[in-house]
């Protein structure tokens, strides 16, 4: 054994990149389940093809998965690597201008031919051309020493050289200190029905661990120490799986069965997938046979007094409007959730996007107003679909939650919370006649104006419902003029008069400038706005969860302002940034947009820039 | 077979018409054949014996679909041709319910058709009365996807261009368990085959024939006299006045009664084949009654037996253990 050196560092950014059959989503969510474990915070940006296998070898079919861990709370997945694992030329070539200066390459040379340089692009050898020049470059045929590896299985070559990523796993828990045994129990579980492959994975990972810490390659290893976190437990969670449990959480805490009916499409389906999972919740879901369908039957089920969810992405939502504008006028409660996706159209499925909060606000016909959330963070999709619910069930209304591809499949710690914590949801369904001895369906509640939820099944409170006008009070058809213009704005005030608590800022005092934000920009606004106060910057920061009804707070926080600041994942048609539209109409305060649709998270560097430009800049 | 109301409570006394009756105005034009087929249904539903409250009347968009205002039961006047999806979430949440769907041919076989099919081929225990008068009334005047080819409309003033649908064929083609055809000026054989219809586990589909005196009229003139129709019961040889349904070299045409060997109908035969030939026969008398009523597992009570089985083999789920999940670790 070489001695090898332990470095200690504060913080390390790692992108796994690879063909999109190569495994790197699976290798680097090992990463990071052996990183929570190490008790460093974290925070993780997949990043992948929309086409299941694209070609091999080319820059089309390169899959990554980058991961920046800490010895402190970490905000975003880092803006460079530094460090790159490239496990074919393409994987090398399509990462390699991301890499910070002075970091750090691992290939795997195995595809390095003629042919595969070729087919991504690469007139010569990187490896040989003086290219990778400046970086600490570690060379090795990962393949090669995985198929020696797990000879003894059996396996065909095809199934041996797959498991080169648990080699490189392997290999790279060694460097930063990642424990194993996570890893290879994980291996035991997944593969338990194919003892050939569970033996030959294990293996492989062993082996990369060993060629670590054997070969005089890699002379040094880092350690990460832990970040401090408050007392509690913890896990990590991915911004879909944190919402499908929150749906769960949000169905216990009410007491009611959970509908969802949902049509599948990226990146919201593995919201369906992990609620199929949990039908012993009392957790029913629906593929239906298109998105109309999906909300459709959600509805149904919450007249019948479910709670009705349902699921979607990009173009999905805009077959949905229909049907949401039928539960606008039925006042139920519903709850709609789209993870944004960059759009329009069929647009980037698997990349990110905040350009559908115009649509969740207006896009329906007539005037149909819904209260929007928009959760921040991975973990905040939780928080977010419960509070979604209980404004549905509440106030007897659809509501549309905002996630958005980069926060979907992001990971981060959470801290779980226990059930007994979480609000307890009162669907209060009608029982009885409301008004003497007679019902009548749209008599309201005088302080949230809710409707009664009075399910089939409910003796003497039979009575019907539609997307026509309804009467006030009654609920009958009602073509009159007055009756109309009443209930158009009675659906407004009852929107309007959600109680949204007040707005957090984060300002350590005398700031001139305000950074808002909303969704899953918190992580880098957050980031870049420590970043410039580090630099002496004197900026503060506000996050809106609640995008309809707006905080009661928020104009005067706005005007308090010399400078306004809104970062914003769309372009907002020429308006600005589409939430910069609506707070500029609304409360005619000069708010500065800055726009980004590149389909990936904001760079904290570009934001830091930002910031500076508006505090120090054109004054 | 289980019955499609058998989860369904009963009033435990008798009901009358009045009791089904809302104190809403009905507001189709005089003369429409909506009415008889209200009529129908509120002369059917007491002898149902159901609880009022536990039956749920769903439509979409359409002259048709203003039905489930006129009945005291619950109701949902929905958005067009999705009803039946509406109708799958109530049913799937709740067995305890009569599920009945009221729809037209331009809602349930044009802008709602992906949603009708595929009821169809999942089985969800529901009604669904698809009421053809093969024209679209509420938008005044124009083709719809049974329309005759040829028929002069306000959209097609050099005639309608389209093939038409048959939806008899049509849901046998989706795999339907229950399709039946009637007509609304048959009270008693229209009331006959809704009873059935209802008691049927999984997703029955009944055309009714409906006449529009306003925009279509006498649409159906043939099959409302007795040589128009030729009725269906099972397990009878079909034949109606001098006339019998043969079968030669697997096609089935009318031949005169006399020395003929009619085919015997068997509804619950498991190959749909027959009862397709018989949906499309030619020849200028239309079969009526039920053509398929065959047992197959209803989507709904599937879904809700894997929610059940999952709740019984692993326990009710526990949230906090959930939330802590496999990999979860402690900060002290």
């Amino acid at each position: 054994m070489t001695a090898t050196v332990l470095r200690t560092l504060d913080r390390v950014v790692i992108r796994f990149a690879g063909d999109s059959g190569d495994g790197m989503q699976l290798t680097g969510d090992r990463f990071a389940a052996g990183t929570a474990v190490s008790g460093n915070d974290l925070s993780t940006l997949p990043n992948f093809p929309a086409e299941i296998r694209a070609p091999a070898g080319t820059l089309s079919g390169v899959s990554s998965f980058q991961l920046h861990f800490a010895d402190h709370d970490v905000l975003t997945p880092g803006d460079a690597p530094d460090v790159l694992v490239a496990m074919n030329p393409a994987a090398l070539r399509a990462n390699l201008r991301d890499l910070a200066a002075g970091g750090t390459v691992i290939v795997d040379t195995h595809d390095f031919t003629k042919r595969n340089l070729v087919k991504a692009g690469y007139p010569a050898d990187p490896l040989a051309d003086g290219s990778l020049d400046g970086f600490t470059v570690h060379r090795a045929d990962l393949t090669a020493l995985t198929v020696a590896a797990v000879d003894e299985f059996g396996l065909s070559r095809k199934d041996a050289s797959r498991a080169k990523n648990m080699f490189t796993l392997g290999l790279l828990s060694w460097m930063y200190g990642r424990p194993a045994e996570p890893t290879l129990d994980y291996l035991s579980k997944r593969f338990a029905a194919k003892p050939a492959l569970r033996d030959a994975n294990r293996a492989a990972f062993t082996a990369g661990w060993n060629y670590g810490e054997t070969t005089e390659a890699f002379a040094v290893r880092y350690e990460i120490p832990p970040a401090p976190a408050p007392a509690g437990r913890y896990r990590t969670i991915t911004g879909n799986l944190a919402l499908a449990y929150g749906i769960v959480a949000a169905g216990d805490r009410s007491g009611l069965p959970v509908f969802l009916g949902s049509y599948p499409i990226t990146p919201a389906s593995d919201v369906l997938h992990e609620l199929a999972k949990l039908k012993h919740f009392d957790v029913t879901t629906f593929q239906a046979e298109d998105e109309i369908a999906g909300i459709g039957a959600a509805l149904g089920a919450a007249w019948g007094g479910a709670l009705g969810v349902t699921t979607t992405s990009g173009p999905g939502l805009a077959l949905k409007g229909e049907a949401i504008g039928l539960a606008t006028m039925l006042e139920l409660p519903l709850l709609i959730c789209d993870i944004q996706r960059g759009g329009p159209s069929t647009g980037l499925p698997t990349k990110t996007e905040q350009a559908d909060l115009l649509q969740a606000m207006f896009g329906r016909n007539g005037e149909a107003p819904v209260p929007v959330l928009a959760a921040r963070s991975p973990g905040d999709c939780f928080d977010t679909a419960v509070e979604a619910v209980r404004i549905a069930v509440t106030y007897r209304t659809p509501v549309l939650l905002l996630s958005d591809g980069y926060i979907a499949n992001g990971a981060e710690p959470w801290a779980v919370p226990s059930a007994a914590s979480l609000p307890v949801i009162s669907p209060d369904f009608a029982t009885g006649p409301n008004e003497g001895d007679t019902f009548l369906p749209y008599l309201r509640e005088p302080d949230t104006l809710a409707r009664p939820w009075a399910v089939p099944g409910t003796p003497g409170l039979e009575h019907r419902i539609g997307g026509i006008e309804k009467a006030d009070r009654t609920g009958d058809i009602s073509y009159d003029p007055a009756n109309h213009d009443k209930m158009v704005r009675l659906r407004q005030a009852k929107i309007d008069g959600i109680a949204v608590p007040p707005t957090f800022v984060d300002d350590p005092g005398s700031s001139d400038l305000l950074v808002i934000g909303w969704g899953s920009t918190y992580g880098p606004i957050g980031a870049a706005i420590r970043q410039a106060r580090a630099e002496g910057l004197k900026v503060a920061q506000a996050h809106l969860r609640y995008l309809n009804p707006l905080p009661a707070d928020l104009g005067e926080l706005l005007r308090r302002y010399p400078r306004v600041l809104l970062p914003e994942m769309n372009l907002g048609y020429g308006y600005g940034g589409q939430l910069a539209l609506l707070l500029r109409s609304k409360f005619l305060v000069d708010v500065q947009s800055h726009t980004q649709v590149n389909g990936q998270p904001f760079a904290v560097h570009d934001l830091v820039e930002v910031i500076r430009t508006q505090v120090k800049g054109d004054r | 077979m289980s019955s499609g109301l058998s989860l369904v409570p009963l009033a435990g006394k008798p009901q009358n018409r009045k009791e089904y009756t809302s104190d809403q105005e009905v507001r189709w034009c005089p003369g429409c054949g909506d009415y008889a087929v209200l009529a129908a249904v509120q002369g059917m539903l007491p002898t149902l014996g159901l609880r009022r409250e536990n039956i749920a009347f769903i439509s979409g968009i359409g002259c048709s679909s203003r039905f489930p205002y006129y009945l005291d039961t619950y109701g949902m006047h929905s958005i067009h041709g999705r009803a039946p999806s509406i109708a799958t979430g109530l049913a799937v949440s709740r067995p305890d319910l009569s599920v009945w769907v009221v729809t037209g041919d331009g809602d349930a076989l044009s802008i709602g058709g992906n949603h009708l099919m595929h009821a169809l081929r999942r089985n969800v225990n529901m009604t669904i009365l698809l009421f053809n008068n093969r024209i679209y009334g509420l938008t005044k005047g124009q083709y719809s996807p049974t329309s005759t080819p040829g028929k002069v409309t306000k959209s097609t003033p050099a005639g309608s261009i389209d093939h038409a649908f048959n939806p008899v064929s049509l849901a046998l083609g989706a795999e339907a368990s229950f399709v039946a055809r009637t007509v609304d000026s048959d009270r008693a054989h229209l009331t006959s085959v809704l009873l059935a219809a209802a008691q049927h586990r999984g997703t029955s589909l009944v055309e009714i024939y409906q006449n529009c005196p306003i925009f279509n009229d006498d649409a159906f003139a043939a099959e409302k006299t007795p040589q128009g129709v030729l009725r269906l019961e099972h397990g009878q040889p079909v034949t109606a006045g001098d006339w019998a349904v043969v079968e030669e070299g697997g096609r089935l045409s009318l031949s005169p009664l006399a020395g003929a060997a009619p085919i015997i109908h068997d509804a619950q035969a498991p190959d749909p084949s027959r009862a397709f030939a018989l949906s499309r026969l030619a020849g200028g008398m239309t079969p009526v009654g039920i053509f398929r009523q065959v047992e197959r597992p209803a989507y709904d009570d599937e879904a809700r037996a894997q929610v059940a089985t999952a709740i019984s083999s692993r326990g009710r789920g526990d949230l906090d253990s959930l939330l802590r999940g496999p990999d979860s670790w402690s900060r002290d």
